[in-house]
């Protein structure tokens, strides 16, 4: 089987943006194709990947419409949805496409418009995701990380700052970030003194509600050969699900799909965590960048605070995690988000990312949907 | 008025329960949980609730131990005053949450359910 190449990237500025859903896909859609130097008549699939615009927006049909918008016709289309991971599941399904022999050239693009609808009107088409069970009693994806963290701190006798500091450190990194929502510092003090969410959490321990798109490029390898001497291929990736319902998990600090995705990417790329030299982790809440450094073999069961106090997972440590800036920082447009962490990684392993720039030649990105309800883990390489 | 949770062919139990359970187990029968009292797992309260939900929201996981099975739920509390390893029962209350005040279909599911009291 071929490696799957990516070989171009593109991201819109996230935040509060005045375009809607279709806009924000042609930006980033465009930008890719001009990146990649693909024409976009030689676009064999075309790939959305986005949670609701139908809830959001009232607008369904995105894929097809992005199509048109960008020349791309009679390309296949689909929109692939999972939730917070959509990003992921439309790079797993990019590089099926590929793989599988079925496109020789695949542009994915990921998208959100949220800045629009009320807090509470976003927060609940999020939490619109959970079993119905959990849904009357008006859970939401931020009161199931207050949960998962009051656990956390407790049984593992974790610093609350330490949450905080995964806070600090994106919010850092996010200011090298021309793209991101929030290109300012925030210290200590400011994330502990925030107001409460859901308690121990506060305000900075969460990602904001974002608009914006990212895109990404792949092929065959010897298809990229023709384009370009420098790309990335996407040596490992897997995806995989845990309970629906996270209540029944028998261990609320260990996220199955993290585990079993992480452990299929690894065995697919021949890799161990120990040759990760950087990585984008899902932390729409600061608890979840603990959980899946653990679950992917970064940190031991109830440790990863220890790295994060050490500094370890700073730009200039061990192993940095979202140099991006993270969702905290750089934002989190639902179905974006995974295609975005994709697009990091192809910029870190290319030598692209300027100030955020960091020594890496191997990469991973974590993409979560729902509470850890499906995961997609993925590991890209520069190509030797 | 019942907490109905499910057991299955290996004695498991879950809440919610599913057509199939660990292993591809056969559900066998259900289980009253708000018969028995739990103990609290983690608990937290949720300041930013979604259109027709109360605020504050406390809401807790507890764990229940049905004759030595464990099963876990989660549920809102009556009180924020709680704290882990507290010994809590289930009161019914005819609406959790207002239905049609969010964006899911009220006719799509029930709205009544258990909060949870410290014993």
């Amino acid at each position: 089987m071929e490696r799957v190449a990516v070989i171009g990237s593109s991201m819109t500025q996230f935040g509060q943006r005045d375009g809607w859903i279709l806009d924000l896909l042609a930006e980033a859609g465009l930008d890719c194709l001009d990146d990649a130097g693909v024409d976009a008549a030689d676009v064999d699939h075309l790939y959305v990947s986005n949670m609701a615009s139908g809830e959001f927006e009232g607008q369904t049909g995105i894929m097809n419409a992005l199509a048109q918008d960008i020349d791309a016709t009679p390309a296949y289309t689909q929109r692939i949805d999972q939730t917070s991971s959509s990003g992921g599941a439309g790079i797993y399904a990019a590089w099926q496409s590929v793989a599988s022999g079925a496109s020789d050239m695949t542009l994915l693009v990921g998208g959100e418009k949220m800045t629009h609808r009320t807090t509470g009107e976003a927060t609940d088409v999020i939490a619109s995701l959970t079993h119905p069970v959990e849904y009357k009693q008006g859970v939401t994806l931020p009161s199931f990380a207050g949960l998962t963290a009051r656990h956390y701190l407790e049984r593992f006798d974790a610093p609350r700052e330490s949450l905080a500091k995964v806070a600090v450190k994106n919010h850092a990194n996010g200011v090298h970030n021309p793209h991101a929502q929030f290109q300012k510092e925030v210290d200590l003090e400011t994330v502990l003194e925030s107001p409460i969410v859901a308690d121990p959490l506060r305000l900075y321990d969460f990602c904001p509600i974002t608009d914006g798109s990212a895109a990404l490029m792949c092929c065959p390898e010897s298809v990229a050969q023709e384009y370009t001497d420098e790309y990335v291929v996407i040596s490992g990736i897997d995806g995989a699900t845990d309970t629906h319902v996270v209540h029944e998990r028998e261990d609320p600090t260990i996220m199955g799909g993290v585990v079993e995705s992480g452990d299929g990417a690894y065995e697919m790329s021949g890799r161990d965590p120990g040759d990760i030299d950087v990585a984008e982790l899902h932390d729409m809440f600061t608890i979840l960048e603990f959980l899946q450094m653990e679950g992917l073999g970064f940190a031991e069961h109830g440790e990863a605070w220890k790295l994060v106090e050490e500094g370890e997972t700073e730009r200039d440590g061990e192993l940095p995690i979202n140099t991006s800036g993270g969702l905290k920082s750089k934002g989190h447009p639902l179905g974006a988000s995974g295609v975005a962490q994709g697009v990091e990684i192809y910029e870190q392993l290319m030598g692209e990312a300027g100030d955020r720039q960091v020594e890496a030649e191997v990469g991973l990105c974590c993409n979560v949907g729902g509470f850890g309800n499906c995961v997609i883990t993925t590991i890209m390489e520069a190509a030797q | 008025m019942t907490m109905e949770a499910t057991r299955y062919e290996d004695g498991t139990i879950s809440y919610p329960g599913h057509p199939r359970g660990p292993g591809g187990t056969e559900p066998v029968e259900t289980v009253d949980l708000s018969a028995y009292t739990a103990e609290v797992v983690t608990w937290t309260t949720s300041m930013a609730t979604p259109p027709g939900v109360r605020e504050p929201n406390h809401l807790a996981i507890v764990e229940f131990d049905v004759d030595g099975e464990i099963v876990r739920a989660l549920g809102q509390l009556t009180t924020g005053d709680v704290e882990t390893g507290d010994e809590v029962q289930p009161v019914h209350v005819d609406e959790l949450r207002e239905p049609g005040a969010g964006i899911r279909e009220p006719e799509s599911q029930k709205w009544d359910g258990y909060r949870f009291e410290p014993v």
